[in-house]
């Protein structure tokens, strides 16, 4: 879901940046991060807890809180809130500590 | 290992405006900031600000954003570290930085931390689930991401950015279902409540959540009505449906790294908790190293600015640089924070730094 009209700022279309996440092709736009573009899907579940496996989105979108660490690019705890997206980045739900392989 | 005169840790506020002061001085100036861009939460803020025009009143916080970072244009001496994390602080003032992939040391004369603060937390069962957002967040994926974080949103905390973005929340088309408050009486300017009633949003005092409810996103929560002594009333529960939890119950500040040089710091609840303790010249207890802004206690953007300019001034009086207006200036810029701290919200404040101060010896 994305802002159309707002009486103060404006959000012109910007180019579109493919990726991928969980193996399936989707975009978002240039200047979107990896956690706003995935949110504008619809898609709030960015992890899962290490012990309880409960799933858990972005809480403070400003590179605080860690609960928007993924994997991308096959490196573990991104920061999604506050790093930007990229064409064919490679995004994956985490559920562990990360593992740099 | 790079040197700098003053390395600045936050590129906020009130770490551009010490930035602005500083470089005046003829110092060298470092700012290190984790984000991709410089301007902290002003680049979210859609509102105009309260107080004088020397305070940027009647200015949207973007525009003031845009503002303080054009003052720094054309200072040779000025380095702006973005993507960069501060990772280690030593007492000898040596900084080590994680910027990009790269781990890079800089060695200071000063610094100033202007790490600004954290979003404070709701315990309530199923806190977790996703669809529950700080206010702070939610301003940053509409305003500056253009994304919207549900349809219909319920707001926690009544203080001033609980009802700044519930208003921002109706500007970008969501339904804001109603803000719950569980003191008896809102918490933050009537301006700003009379803004969001008015638009038919209920707010509801001496009321909090309870649970949210939801599998694997937030769906619903249940809310009940508390007593003077804050305990739940008995059958009051009901369930409100929502995509989107909001919480507003403050602010934390932050300045964690002063932890690493051992600077001390001390608990007031007024200022949001554990604040770093300074001097006059907000120096903390380790020599050299000073802290302004929302890191030292939870204010406005605007007395964090001044704040800023303050602190840039003292830092140049410390390396013996002094500001060629340095004794002019403080003395304005005291006078814009006590006029700032001077309405009826600024009283907390005040307890606070008086409490901030007791039993500390000026330096």
């Amino acid at each position: 879901m994305r802002i159309n009209e707002h009486p103060i700022l404006e959000f012109p279309k910007k180019q579109k940046i493919f990726f991928m996440f969980e193996g399936q092709k989707l975009f978002g736009y240039e200047g979107d991060t990896i956690a706003s573009a995935l949110h504008a899907l619809g898609i709030k579940t960015l992890s899962y807890s290490i012990k309880e496996n409960r799933p858990r989105g972005f809480y403070c979108a400003i590179g605080n809180c860690a609960s928007c660490n993924m994997i991308v690019n096959g490196i573990p705890n991104i920061k999604t809130c506050i790093t930007f997206l990229e064409e064919n980045m490679i995004v994956d739900k985490q559920s562990d500590k990360g593992v740099i392989k | 290992m790079i040197s700098k005169d003053l390395i600045i840790i936050g590129g906020g506020p009130s770490g551009l405006c010490a930035a602005k002061t500083a470089l005046e001085s003829g110092l060298s100036v470092l700012i290190i900031e984790r984000n991709p861009n410089v301007g902290g939460q002003l680049v979210k803020q859609t509102h105009k600000f309260f107080g004088s025009k020397d305070q940027y009143a009647k200015t949207r916080g973007f525009d003031i954003a845009k503002k303080l970072i054009s003052d720094l244009e054309g200072f040779p001496n000025l380095e702006i570290l973005t993507e960069a994390t501060v990772v280690g602080l030593y007492r000898d003032r040596v900084v080590t930085v994680l910027h990009k992939d790269k781990y890079v040391r800089y060695q200071a004369k000063s610094i100033i931390v202007a790490t600004g603060a954290s979003e404070k937390f709701l315990a309530f069962e199923n806190n977790d689930l996703p669809g529950i957002y700080g206010a702070g967040a939610i301003q940053t994926l509409m305003n500056n991401f253009g994304v919207l974080p549900g349809n219909d949103v319920v707001m926690i905390g009544s203080g001033n950015i609980g009802l700044i973005v519930s208003y921002q929340l109706i500007q970008a088309g969501v339904n804001v279902k109603a803000i719950l408050e569980a003191a008896p009486k809102i918490g933050g300017y009537k301006v700003h409540a009379s803004k969001v009633t008015r638009l038919g949003v209920p707010i509801l005092t001496s009321t909090t959540v309870k649970k949210a409810i939801g599998d694997t996103e937030l769906k619903a929560i249940e809310i009940v009505s508390l007593d003077e002594k804050w305990q739940e009333i008995p059958d009051t529960s009901r369930k409100m449906e929502i995509d989107a939890l909001c919480i507003s119950v403050g602010l934390s500040p932050m300045h964690q790294l002063l932890s690493m040089i051992g600077a001390k710091t001390k608990y007031v609840s007024e200022l949001g908790g554990f604040v770093p303790v300074i001097d006059k010249n907000y120096q903390t207890t380790t020599q050299s190293v000073f802290v302004c802004g929302d890191a030292v206690g939870i204010e406005e953007a605007s007395s964090a600015m001044m704040e800023g300019y303050l602190t840039g001034i003292y830092v140049s009086k410390h390396l013996n640089t002094a500001h060629r207006k340095a004794d002019d200036l403080i003395k304005y810029y005291k006078e814009q924070l006590d006029m700032l701290r001077n309405g009826p919200f600024g009283i907390k404040t005040k307890t606070g730094l008086n409490k901030l101060k007791e039993g500390i010896h000026d330096a």
